[in-house]
């Protein structure tokens, strides 16, 4: 079928495309809203005008990244409406009640705690103002819990039962609903993986002064911050993940047999790569024969049912094993877990050589600071194909029929969209998307490369007029003086630095 | 239609009428911002004056968008769905002036594009939401399953459409010139001309509002298709437009001889009066309707009885409201008193 004129594949790559944009910035600011409430909280116990400088400079990139993460958000809001109107019908009775919480309970705490922190500095208490930056960390977290309850639904549906016409899910008991099967371990799991991807840009931009052999002071606090914050979610994050792992087996058959390319039933193993051929249904990988199984049940030989096996089942509804994206599935998960991988190897080099009085450390090994510098990496992908193999991986399903689900309570992908939005209404937006995003990207990275490029100084500008820019942005100062324009001079200075090298 | 049904349409218009109010004001001045600003000076003033506020204003918006889907699923899909070009426009708008704000301080070289966004991104919203509404209220086509059947965004401007798309845009101009009024630096050129701008464009917005309502007895032969139990409600909530907003025009014009008292601040709270009595009178003239069906529709309207969410999952929403709004107030009480008082630019 031509691709531009089948509205329910081209609304699924706009919710793709648009679902993994916002999912560059949700992390990025969830992570670092960790990171900057510790920095603000260590300069108001230090009282240090370095610390100070440090905790500014997080706040205004931590403010940078919330501002596109909320409007890419309003998207995601917005596009259950414009082009899922069947499946908001469909789940409406349900879903409306956690997004109406997130919206009361989350969206406005970190909304308004956002003004203090970026207007408040002379405005209120220093005490207050750290609680605000707590605040809107705090926020932003619990926005996160909200949506993961909607998402956790649609892959293990609880209290609700199917209407008597068939077209709707009916809620019946709000507390099972909210914390279905899945919605623990798939909260840990993400809001986890957030903090290590805070973590992993703290380093980054550690090493990167490391690097230019500026900064120091910072640079150290900095690695060892982001360092304790990195061991400590990544320790919790593999419970949370093995909990996500056990819960898709026991829930969610066809992902899991997806996840692992198994179409005869069997122990599944535990592969490290490979390859899955859908035509001819076979899988070349290398792993542990019965590993997931152990994993999962703690017994090698535990059998699963295969692809073949679970289209029978009447559950799924007529599920046509050919059309299964399981290559893929297959592919987006095995890079999670290699992903997983170098970030540990990572966080453990950053902690052995990271040591601020260490002879041999990350500040005088060059190969150390460039791959700590592109780290962040790392968790990015493994965060995009984490969310890719819990997305793709409930197809073909927008709301997936698991084991403990209510009777009928299921939701086809391809019947979820907007029947009164024509093909070429979703081109047109998905161009713009592609343009809009694109110029916020840009001005995103010029804005923070700025930020880190200046540093954590006391940049108090010369000239009048940007001195109001500077301190609309947040930085304010009680005493611009004469030490205003020799420490506009060292900003200076810093930036030719940085263009020299 | 049960108690709880009836509970929600009123509670999703006070979320409208919050945004409306809130988020109003600082749309108008995104609005007046390339036009009464005079130099850097004066654009700084316009955006510290929102600056504190503009983002938890736009949270009700997204409440309202929330609250719809949760309460009226059928009426959110619908609309929507069948305003999709015109709510991706409002989209688009809506994010390039949210990251233009942020990223207008960071980046020196770029003022001109985020300015730009700053101000279409204020626009849009201020000119669509207004044309959405008159679309619910004149009636859309709609199919048996409570789709929109008619053309992609040109079906839904009209005469009609547009006089409504007209008055939401000048009720936030002359709300954003009530704000800048009482913001700006006293004596300030910005504060003298957003001062002046008050009374004309509030009396467009009473002119606008008479002609829409003759041109809507008209189409609709009179009230009966209202529902008459809110025949007092509405003929209170007209006199309760007008008055406020006769208030507000007075003191406008009041104003201009005595800043120093309370008069800006009289005249911003008459301006928002009437704003909340316009969409309480929009809400009491459609109940128990959400989306009217035009003519040549082969479905129903969409109403209370049809479009609802049952009563469980509306009693769940009323105990997250009742624990989450007495925060959101207490927020917004420490913000704006928090931020109360004349913009003073410190760096000077």
């Amino acid at each position: 079928m031509d691709i531009f004129a089948d509205q329910v594949l081209l609304s699924r790559i706009q919710f793709a495309l648009t679902a993994s944009y916002h999912f560059i910035f949700v992390p990025i600011t969830i992570g670092i809203g960790l990171i900057m409430a510790i920095f603000v909280t260590r300069a108001y116990r230090t009282k240090d005008a370095e610390d100070d400088a440090l905790a500014r400079m997080w706040v205004r990139i931590y403010t940078a990244t919330f501002a596109i993460g909320v409007a890419t958000g309003i998207t995601m809001e917005f596009s259950f409406g414009t082009n899922w109107a069947n499946y908001s019908r469909f789940v409406g009775d349900i879903f409306g009640a956690p997004l109406a919480a997130e919206a009361l309970f989350a969206f406005f705490l970190e909304s308004i705690f956002l003004g203090f922190i970026i207007f408040g500095r002379n405005k209120i208490k220093p005490a207050l103002y750290v609680a605000s930056a707590w605040l809107t960390f705090a926020g932003s977290a619990l926005s996160a819990l909200w949506i993961l309850i909607a998402n956790s639904w649609m892959q293990t549906p609880a209290g609700a039962m199917l209407s008597p016409d068939g077209n709707e899910a009916w809620i019946t008991d709000f507390f099972a609903a909210a914390f279905n099967p899945s919605t623990l371990p798939r909260y840990a799991h993400t809001v986890l993986a957030l903090l290590v991807m805070g973590a992993f840009v703290t380093i980054a931009v550690a090493a990167w002064y490391m690097h230019k052999g500026r900064n120091s002071r910072a640079a150290n606090a900095m690695l060892r911050v982001g360092g304790v914050v990195g061991v400590i979610s990544v320790a919790f994050l593999l419970v949370a993940a093995h909990a996500s792992a056990v819960e898709v087996w026991e829930q969610q058959p066809t992902k899991l047999a997806m996840m692992e390319g198994q179409y005869e039933t069997e122990a599944p193993e535990l592969s490290a790569f490979g390859f899955v051929d859908e035509e001819s249904q076979e899988a070349v990988t290398l792993g542990i024969p019965g590993g997931t199984s152990f994993l999962a049940t703690g017994t090698w030989d535990a059998e699963y049912p295969g692809l073949n096996e679970l289209a029978t089942y009447e559950q799924f509804d007529g599920l046509e094993v050919d059309q299964l994206p399981v290559n893929f599935v297959y592919q987006v998960y095995h890079i999670m877990v290699a992903m997983f991988g170098l970030i540990v190897i990572c966080l453990l080099l950053a902690l052995i050589f990271g040591r601020a009085r260490a002879k041999h450390g990350v500040k005088n090994m060059k190969w150390l600071q460039w791959l700590l510098i592109i780290s962040p990496v790392f968790p990015f992908l493994a965060i995009q194909t984490g969310w890719l193999t819990a997305e793709v991986g409930r197809q073909p399903y927008v709301v997936y029929p698991s084991n403990s689900g209510p009777e009928g309570v299921f939701l086809h992908t391809d019947v979820a969209t907007s029947p009164s939005v024509q093909p070429f209404e979703v081109v047109i937006t998905l161009a713009l998307f592609f343009l809009v995003y694109l110029l916020l990207f840009v001005g995103w990275w010029r804005v923070v490369a700025r930020f880190v490029k200046a540093g954590p100084v006391h940049d108090k500008p010369a000239n009048v007029a940007d001195a109001a820019a500077v301190e609309a942005a947040g930085i304010s100062f009680k005493n611009v003086g004469t030490d205003g324009a020799v420490e506009a001079v060292a900003v200076e200075a810093v930036e030719t630095e940085g263009g020299a090298k | 239609m049960s108690a709880l049904a009836v509970l929600w349409f009123f509670l999703i218009f006070l979320l409208i009428a919050g945004y409306f109010v809130l988020d109003g004001f600082d749309l108008g001045v995104g609005i007046l911002y390339p036009f009464i600003c005079k130099d850097d000076r004066d654009r700084q003033i316009c955006r510290r004056a929102i600056g504190p506020v503009w983002d938890g204003n736009e949270v009700w918006l997204l409440t309202a968008g929330g609250a719809l889907f949760a309460a009226f699923p059928d009426a959110y899909a619908t609309t929507f769905s069948g305003f999709y070009l015109a709510i991706m426009l409002v989209l688009f708008a809506l994010i390039v002036r949210a990251v233009s704000f942020e990223f207008y301080e960071g980046d020196a070289k770029w003022r001109g594009v985020w300015n730009v966004c700053f101000f279409l991104g204020s626009l849009l919203p201020a000119v669509l939401f207004g044309v959405a509404i008159g679309n619910v209220v004149a009636g859309i086509p709609l199919d048996a399953a409570g789709n929109y059947t008619g053309i992609p965004l040109l079906g839904l401007i009209t005469p009609f459409t547009l006089l409504t798309g007209l008055l939401g845009l000048v009720m936030c101009i002359a709300a954003g010139a009530c704000w800048l009024a009482l913001k700006a630096p006293l004596g300030s050129g910005l504060q003298q001309r957003a001062a002046k701008l008050r009374l004309p464009s509030q009396l467009i917005a009473l002119v606008l509002f008479i002609t829409l309502t003759v041109v809507l007895f008209a189409m609709m032969g009179g009230t009966e298709e209202m529902v008459a139990e809110l025949e007092v409600p509405r003929f209170l909530l007209a006199a309760l437009f007008v008055v406020a907003l006769g208030a507000a025009m007075f003191l406008a014009y009041n104003g201009r001889k005595s800043e120093e008292g309370r008069n800006s601040l009289w005249a911003f709270l008459g301006q928002s009066v009437s704003a909340v009595a316009l969409v309480f009178l929009l809400a009491c003239s459609m109940f128990p309707v959400l989306v009217m069906a035009s003519p040549e529709s082969t479905g129903a309207a969409l109403t209370l009885m049809n479009a609802g969410a049952t009563d469980a999952s509306l009693g769940y929403m009323t105990v997250i409201l009742c624990i989450g709004l007495p925060f959101v107030l207490l927020y917004h009480v420490l913000i704006y008193r928090t931020f109360r008082g004349r913009v003073a630019l410190d760096a000077e």
